[in-house]
């Protein structure tokens, strides 16, 4: 697990300008801005899994948009595998490295292109990311035409039918006339996945894969993406506001909120010992599946403030049912309580 | 404590298009005691939705109750007109339906659409009256009254779901039956929602119905717990028992597959293949294609296992499992 950082996020920034009426533009008034990620730094190694949890509107599918190069940072950058992802996408700027790595030479497009193929993204919604039109086979072999990456028909047969079979839909040539309409909900997350792996990529962003999922097929596809990571060493940020599937198979955690990460840690660590208020109240609410273990919840009132007001000082003070009068004031920074721990709290350690 | 809702023995058969008949629930038993908190679990298409509505007799066009009796309050609801039935809905047993938030009008105040499920029910028969008490079902669900004159779009996905909740104890009902209602909802929104339904109860003396398929969910609120599978029930038992002691092999599997956040890196086993379809539904019992129990044998795949109860309140339908 330990070794060079395969992705590195570094103070990365993405605002997003609110659309203003007539008046507003007329008046010069400063343009509002809906601060959706607001200073996020860290990096994942080779093979790990990272699990970055948040309620929604806490930033983190924008990280992982960025991660990707779906989205253009409005400020810091995105290392993966050395290079300057986020400088490839926009081309302009010197590279921080590319200039002397082997892709120096290749065009802006093909950086761009060897991005994807490296980094892919599985979404939500398995109902909503299938062409319903497509059948399984065409849907998970578009890709490698996109890439040029299969020579022959016969090749992208054998790459389709591997990624299909990697997810468990075996045998293939049983699924890939299928179109999505016949497939359960499972299986066409499945063929989600089988799409992003046919390219045999290093980093899956995986966006909430199993929230839209029953119960036994969400513990099919978290072991799936388990073994995604055991056998080829895919390193996976998994994204989610679920702490108990987060718990069940990432190796740390990031927990976000307002487009910050006030807590991050190895899981298990996190979970038994967490130092933020906000990660304490946040793991107190999770249902445990037995009434013996019912605990003490701390429920925060009120929902996540709207990102374009974020309050002044720590930004979860107004919820926070520590908080002092110096949280007002205090914007606090991540900084280490133990080792690989670190928490944005002025309390950290102490709680 | 009285049984406020005994429903015995309820199948339910849907139309397919070419007429035959799809036994969507079959032989559901259970029974809800007054004050009392039940939860209904199992994946999409077990059949706990039709429960819900065969109990409310609000079934889809294809849908036919074949067999079985609801008793409320000791009277047969089956047996009731059109317009009996229309006195218990709402006003003795209400329902927050799936999605229920998403489905507000979205061009009337929330106030107003309280009002309306107050005249109609002719609850209150004022208008000021029946603005006050919009007012104060809105305060009881955790809704400041003045944010009654907003629409739809100015409140959050919880706030709606909790606006929902407020019109259906419109009429003080005694029965509230909230389907999936925590689903697509943050999880501190999910804590508040589920806190709300806690206090909900304790403060109406209300008895509760949750169907989810959310196992942490009804650990943390139900009383007891009825499992069903393809329609028909596979254990039924105090929450305790269900998840400290459960015996059937779905209870058990199910409950394998969900994640515990006390429990960290603790494995997840899945249950492979699908739930079955209802029209091929296998002739034995309905797990049994799924089932990996040692103790499996012939009979699982010939004859359906009756609901035994195999200790007091402790009902279990599989042939292996047997009384202690």
């Amino acid at each position: 697990m330990e070794g060079s950082p395969v992705l590195q996020v570094h103070e990365l920034y993405k605002y997003f300008p609110l659309s203003q009426g007539p008046w507003a533009a007329l008046t010069r008034k400063r343009r509002r801005m809906v601060r959706a990620v607001d200073g996020v730094s860290f990096s994942v190694h080779r093979g790990e899994i990272l699990a970055l949890v948040g309620e929604s509107g806490s930033g983190k599918t924008t990280v992982g948009m960025n991660v990707v190069g779906l989205q253009q940072p409005t400020r810091g950058y995105v290392l993966f595998d050395g290079y300057n992802v986020t400088e490839w996408a926009r081309g302009h700027g010197p590279s921080l490295e590319a200039k002397d790595g082997p892709l120096a030479a290749l065009s802006r497009r093909r950086r761009i292109m060897r991005l994807r193929q490296k980094a892919q993204m599985i979404f939500q919604d398995p109902y909503e990311s299938l062409n319903p039109r497509q059948t399984v086979f065409d849907i998970v072999a578009e890709p490698l035409e996109i890439h040029r990456l299969a020579r022959s028909r016969e090749e992208k047969k054998e790459r389709v039918r591997e990624a299909l079979e990697t997810c468990g839909l075996v045998p293939a040539d049983h699924f890939w006339d299928r179109f999505p309409a016949e497939l359960s909900g499972g299986q066409r997350q499945r063929v989600v996945i089988a799409g992003a792996l046919v390219l045999e990529p290093e980093l899956l962003v995986a966006d909430e894969p199993v929230s839209m999922l029953d119960v036994s097929i969400r513990a099919e596809i978290l072991n799936l993406l388990h073994a995604l990571r055991r056998e080829r060493g895919i390193t996976i940020l998994y994204t989610t506001h679920d702490l108990a599937t987060a718990g069940f198979f990432t190796d740390r955690m990031a927990v976000m909120y307002l487009g910050r990460i006030v807590e991050l840690g190895p899981t298990a660590e996190v979970l038994a010992r967490p130092q933020h208020p906000y990660t304490r109240a946040l793991i107190s609410v999770v249902p445990v599946p037995n009434p013996r273990r019912r605990r003490q919840r701390f429920i925060l009132q009120g929902e996540i403030p709207n990102p374009t007001d974020i309050p002044p000082g720590c930004r979860f003070h107004p919820r926070c049912p520590c908080a002092v009068p110096e949280c007002r004031e205090t914007d606090p920074q991540l900084r280490p309580v133990a080792p690989d721990h670190e928490v944005a709290c002025i309390f950290a350690g102490q709680l | 404590m009285a049984i406020l809702l005994d429903v015995r023995d309820l199948s339910v058969d849907y139309l397919a298009d070419d007429g035959t008949p799809l036994h969507a629930v079959d032989g559901v038993t259970f029974r809800l005691e007054e004050g009392r908190s039940l939860g209904l679990v199992g994946e999409s298409g077990c059949g706990k939705t039709t429960v819900m509505l065969a109990i409310l007799r609000l079934l889809p066009q294809e849908g036919r109750i074949v067999r079985g009796q609801v008793l409320f309050d000791g009277k047969d609801l089956l047996q009731y007109s059109e317009a009996q039935m229309r006195q218990v809905r709402w006003q003795h047993i209400s329902m927050v339906f799936q999605g229920a938030m998403n489905a507000l009008n979205p061009v009337r105040t929330i106030e107003s659409q309280i009002v309306e499920a107050l005249q109609v029910h002719s609850v209150v028969e004022h208008a000021q009256a029946a603005r006050e008490r919009a007012g104060e079902l809105l305060r009881l669900v955790g809704i400041p009254p003045e944010r009654g004159s907003q629409y739809p779009h100015q409140y959050s996905g919880g706030m709606r779901q909790r606006a929902v909740i407020a019109m259906a104890l419109a009429c003080n009902p005694r029965i509230l039956i909230a389907d999936e209602p925590t689903t697509a909802l943050d999880v501190m929104i999910q804590a508040q929602i589920l806190e709300l339904l806690e206090r909900l109860q304790a403060e109406l003396h209300l008895s509760l119905i949750l169907v989810t398929h959310d196992l942490g969910m009804v650990a943390e609120v139900c009383d007891d717990v009825l499992v069903m599978y393809g329609g028909v029930v596979a254990e039924y038992a105090s929450s305790d028992v269900i998840f400290n002691d459960p015996c059937h092999p779905y209870t058990q599997r199910l409950l394998q597959a969900f994640p515990d956040v006390g429990r960290p890196g603790a494995a997840l086993a899945s249950i492979p293949g699908n739930p079955p379809r209802l029209d091929d539904l296998p002739p034995g019992c309905r797990f049994q294609p799924r089932c990996d129990c040692p103790r499996r044998g012939p009979i699982c795949a010939h004859e359906p296992p009756p609901l035994t109860e195999i200790a007091p309140g402790h009902y279990v339908a599989c042939h292996w499992v047997r009384k202690v």
